[in-house]
């Protein structure tokens, strides 16, 4: 259980998706200028990624280890997001017009991101069990969620600024402000062992 | 067909990946801590987006339009299947080095990117030139910025000591942080060229504005599908519906 929680909070804050790991930089970086669209994409994520890690963890355990296929993960795992992406999308509109019209934008951005698919990769590779598999693609989409909230939240307040050089409006001082908050982030490393 | 060369240039320097369509970020932050990964990534990169963008352009007249971005995807990951078996075999210290940013070639706007707005609109050779430009560009800028941060962070350059032993390297710039800080300052210091170039062109001020060019889905070639993120782009086919 506790090994469990030190996941979980390593997922979130040590190995933060984004600012340590590097994964989903394209949407941390093109869909934080607004902290309602920031927030809208997080979420969007965290459903994905948790509905991908279980498919994927099922299909490399199930299908792809006892056929001895496993050197096609990376095509298999790719299909079945994309796939999950547009069905998912297709029961939100029926289902649920409301959810789809504040997350729907958002899904064919994710097939996409890196960070869905990074995170499958990564719980094939140390090998973690369902559990940890849900439990660490939980706390990694949190992550996302936290660091591109927080973004868009300094963003809103950069973008008003008028002193800032002409080279450097934009991404190269949004890339810079990524890169302090890593260096926040690094604070992070040793609350778990 | 068009002039190959004119392609390779297009790709290297007036449609940078990295410098002037900001795509592909993930890898060039991540594979950038040592010259030699940069290169590595870069090569492996160029690699795929060659066979891609052939195989892509060699069907394009079959694939039908709704399904052609599932399709891509599918020809893409084959061909990152291949390098990356390649890699272990022939490089496993790349390998290792690299880790699960091979795979991950898959999602690199780059390659889709091209797909999309270059490869199913053109000739097989074409589409392979273009694909040696961009890949070429691509590595060019990898290597590069792979340098800055290996030269501070270490005071080396694929291994070989640069700066003198009384340097005290940087260690904050092969670390995380690092990678962001780096790509910033080198991004703001080709749009100073580009906008300095302009005002002593037209002797006027450049009316260059940062904001407008925020997001780094800009070059993406998703971008029209999408919108990043925007709803009155994605809903269109909704608002389509609204109208009638």
């Amino acid at each position: 259980m506790m090994s469990l929680l030190a996941l979980f909070i390593s997922a979130i804050f040590v190995n933060n998706i984004i600012l340590s790991r590097f994964l989903g930089c394209c949407p941390f970086l093109g869909v934080s200028s607004k902290l309602e669209t920031a927030k809208g994409m997080g979420i969007a994520v965290i459903f994905v990624t948790v509905m991908a890690s279980l498919m994927t963890w099922s299909a490399y355990e199930f299908i792809l280890v006892p056929l001895g296929l496993e050197y096609l993960y990376t095509l298999s795992f790719i299909l079945i997001i994309a796939a999950l992406v547009q069905f998912v999308e297709i029961v939100l509109k029926k289902l649920q017009p409301g959810l789809y019209k504040s997350l729907g934008i958002f899904l064919p951005l994710i097939t996409t991101n890196c960070a869905v698919l990074g995170v499958a990769v990564l719980n094939m590779n140390e090998k973690y069990s369902l559990l940890q598999s849900l439990v660490h693609a939980l706390g990694a989409s949190l992550g996302f969620l936290l660091a591109i909230i927080l973004m868009a939240g300094i963003r809103e307040r950069i973008e008003t600024n008028q002193n800032i050089p002409k080279c450097m409006r934009g991404l190269p001082i949004a890339l810079i402000t990524a890169g302090l908050m890593s260096i926040a982030f690094m604070g992070f490393i040793g609350i778990i062992k | 067909m068009r002039n190959p060369l004119k392609l390779i240039k297009n790709g290297i320097f007036t449609e940078n990946p990295i410098f002037v369509f900001v795509l592909g970020l993930c890898p060039a932050l991540a594979t950038t801590s040592s010259a030699t990964n940069g290169f590595g990534m870069g090569i492996a990169a160029t690699m795929v987006l060659m066979g891609s963008n052939v195989a892509i352009s060699a069907i394009r007249k079959i694939i039908p339009d709704e399904i052609r971005i599932p399709a891509y995807i599918v020809v893409i990951a084959g061909f990152v299947t291949v390098i990356q078996l390649l890699i272990t075999a022939y490089a496993p210290t790349l390998d290792r080095s690299l880790g699960i940013f091979i795979p991950l070639i898959v999602v690199n706007c780059i390659i889709l990117a091209r797909a999309e707005a270059f490869a199913s609109k053109n000739s097989v050779m074409d589409s392979l030139f273009d694909g040696i430009g961009m890949g070429l560009g691509f590595t060019l800028a990898l290597t590069f910025v792979g340098s800055v941060r290996e030269l501070l962070g270490n005071g080396t350059i694929f291994a070989f000591r640069i700066m003198p032993s009384a340097y005290q390297p940087a260690l904050l710039f092969i670390l995380a942080p690092g990678g962001f800080i780096t790509l910033g300052i080198l991004i703001a210091l080709f749009r100073y060229i580009q906008i300095r170039k302009e005002e002593c062109a037209t002797g006027e001020d450049s009316a260059y504005d940062g904001w407008e060019k925020l997001g780094g889905c800009d070059g993406c070639g998703l971008n029209a599908v999408c919108g990043g993120g925007d709803s009155s782009v994605t809903c269109t086919e909704e608002n389509k519906e609204a109208d009638a």
